[in-house]
């Protein structure tokens, strides 16, 4: 068979979506935020928001996603993005408004934004991705660090009498009552993926609803961060992260 | 009515989509007047208690990022929290006003008035090249006035505006003139008069992107070089400032904000005495009135800046005057207000020529 006579439109089963845009991402290969991405880009076009839609952007590795994903971004300050989309929404109340944001930026330096956001009862989607260390900066500490796992500013392994512990901030956010959906997820498999997409797509729909907050921390890989392959990062999230970031929903009302 | 509820009322009245803040002393009359009176029942005007003022100027950001007429109020500690949102409102090249009804510092200092953030709010105040236009309202009846002014001003510029009070302003009781109710903008007008507003796409076809972001440095000196554009067409178009009895003046004090009362009353009694005085007030601290000052300084003998500070804007007058006439600074401070004897006196001590 020539590929002439293999790429025929009865054969594709999978495309670029839409709403993704056909450029080369600055991630790196393995990295998570490639597959959110690209279900948030799905979810957009198949939901009809392409229109509707004001993402917020984050400082951390996901701060070019405006570069990405063909809809309406803000460019938030570091921490601040659930602020931003507080403002966003209850000034433009009929979009959905969306925030994307790392550990660093939402469980570090935009805790108080974060949990007054979720307090409030904002009608926005929070889509936080865990995974547990600072890429962009060059792999420091992140709140959500794993106890004795290495990065640049703890050489030694992360100990709780120097560092504290790792933050499950997820778990400070689901009793509040102002966050209707709290979920944890990973896209390191494809049926993880299409559950992520499933909690994504809740998490918009509600948001649209007003039904109050919702978030969907993704328990992510950092390869370069963590030094290790792609591969080998997906085994090892499975095996130390999970143990910390157990899956499933913490709140679904 | 108080200068800082006659703000609260001039937003409402200007149409002002949304107000962020968080209380501090002396200018929480300013979100309490709002919510007592409920704007999102009648104009739709959001008014929202943040938690923090890092909050609410980030706030303020999002809600100018998709074209609406957004504001947040402060005292001088709070207002420093601000200064990371103010800089990447500038940056982003958004419209905003940002009230600050100062009190004395450094630090948690007091809540009697003050000027001392003259420096914070003319020289940038945040990291990076920016400016601020920066307001100085004397009078309630300004407070009301500006609040038009300096959204109409961050609208045609695209760059946020202060309105810089000293606390006196803030809690004195004046008559006022309210601006006739206006309405606020429609969607479709704003997407007229904001085409680079992250609306959501709504058939525009294209994404908007509102970022302060730019990595390649070639392309972040054009920004740069955009932003001093806009502020020297600032500079050329918008210096406002008032003189009085500067006509026949042999010494010109000068002062802006309540202090600016309290010299005219002094320069009444001088000339009473046959002393020479006048007066200029600077209604835009920035853009700074240096070609008036460096006018007067052709004429006059000598000039005294007073100031509820340690002498900051002496700074800019001394710069306008370039050096040719000696120009003096008479301050307060930690709250403390001058009375016109005073400043009388310091003119007298300062040029000993004067009987």
């Amino acid at each position: 068979m020539t590929p002439e006579e293999i790429i025929k439109p009865e054969n594709k089963v999978y495309a670029r979506p839409r709403l993704l845009d056909d450029r080369n991402t600055h991630y790196c290969p393995g990295c998570s935020h490639g597959v959110v991405h690209r279900i948030i880009a799905e979810l957009i076009d198949e939901m009809g928001l392409e229109d509707n839609t004001i993402g917020v952007a984050p400082v951390g590795c996901a701060v070019f996603a405006y570069n990405y994903i063909d809809v309406d971004w803000v460019e938030a300050a570091h921490g601040r993005a659930p602020a931003v989309a507080t403002a966003l929404h209850r000034l433009n109340p009929d979009r959905l408004v969306f925030t994307y944001q790392g550990d660093g930026d939402l469980a570090a330096i935009g805790t108080a934004e974060t949990i007054h956001a979720a307090n409030r009862g904002e009608n926005i989607a929070i889509i936080f991705i865990n995974n547990g260390i600072y890429g962009m900066t060059g792999g420091q500490m992140a709140p959500t660090t794993l106890l004795g796992m290495k990065t640049a500013t703890t050489p030694y392994g992360r100990r709780a009498d120097l560092n504290g512990y790792p933050l499950r901030i997820t778990e400070l956010l689901a009793p509040l009552d102002g966050t209707c959906y709290v979920t944890r997820q990973a896209v390191h498999t494809p049926a993880a993926v299409r559950k992520a997409k499933a909690a994504i797509k809740k998490a918009f729909q509600n948001a649209l609803d007003g039904r109050g907050t919702s978030v969907v921390e993704i328990v992510s890989t950092c390869n370069s961060g963590w030094k290790m392959s792609p591969a080998k990062s997906n085994e090892w999230m499975a095996e130390h992260m999970f143990e910390r970031y157990p899956l499933g929903d913490l709140k679904n009302i | 009515m108080k200068g800082n509820e006659a703000i609260a009322h001039a937003a409402i009245r200007y149409g002002v989509d949304g107000y962020f803040g968080y209380p501090i002393t002396p200018q929480s009359e300013v979100l309490e007047t709002l919510e007592d009176e409920q704007p999102w029942d009648t104009t739709g005007m959001v008014v929202l208690q943040a938690e923090s003022e890092v909050a609410a100027i980030n706030m303020v950001y999002g809600g100018a990022s998709s074209g609406k007429a957004v504001m947040t109020s402060s005292s001088s500690p709070g207002v420093s929290l601000k200064q990371e949102g103010i800089s990447y409102i500038a940056a982003a090249e958004l419209p905003a006003l940002i009230v600050n009804v100062m009190r004395g510092g450094p630090g948690l200092g007091t809540i009697q008035p003050s000027q001392a953030d003259y420096f914070q709010a003319t020289k940038g105040g945040g990291h990076g090249d920016y400016h601020l236009i920066v307001l100085s309202p004397a009078t309630v009846q300004e407070m009301a006035d500006f609040v038009g002014l300096g959204f109409d001003l961050a609208f045609k510029y695209r760059t946020p505006a202060m309105i810089l009070a000293d606390g006196i302003v803030g809690q004195m009781m004046e008559k006022v003139v309210l601006p006739p109710f206006r309405p606020r903008r429609t969607d479709a007008e704003i997407a007229a008069q904001c085409p680079w507003a992250t609306t959501a796409k709504r058939g525009r076809g294209h994404r908007n992107i509102v970022t302060s972001l730019e990595m390649d440095s070639p392309k972040m000196e054009e920004n740069n070089r955009r932003f001093q554009e806009t502020y020297a067409r600032i500079q050329e178009n918008e210096v406002r400032f008032q003189e009085y009895y500067t006509e026949d003046a042999e010494y010109l004090m000068v002062a802006f904000g309540s202090v600016a009362r309290i010299c005219l009353k002094a320069i009444e009694d001088a000339r009473a005495a046959g002393i020479k005085v006048g007066l200029l007030r600077p209604i835009t601290l920035w853009p700074f009135p240096t070609k008036e000052i460096a006018a007067l300084s052709r004429r006059v003998k000598g000039m005294l800046v007073v100031e509820l500070n340690a002498g900051q804007m002496i700074e800019d007058v001394r710069l306008a005057t370039e050096g040719r006439v000696p120009v003096y600074h008479f301050g307060r401070m930690g709250g403390m207000i001058p009375n016109p004897d005073e400043v009388l006196d310091a003119l007298k001590k300062d040029f000993p020529e004067i009987k």
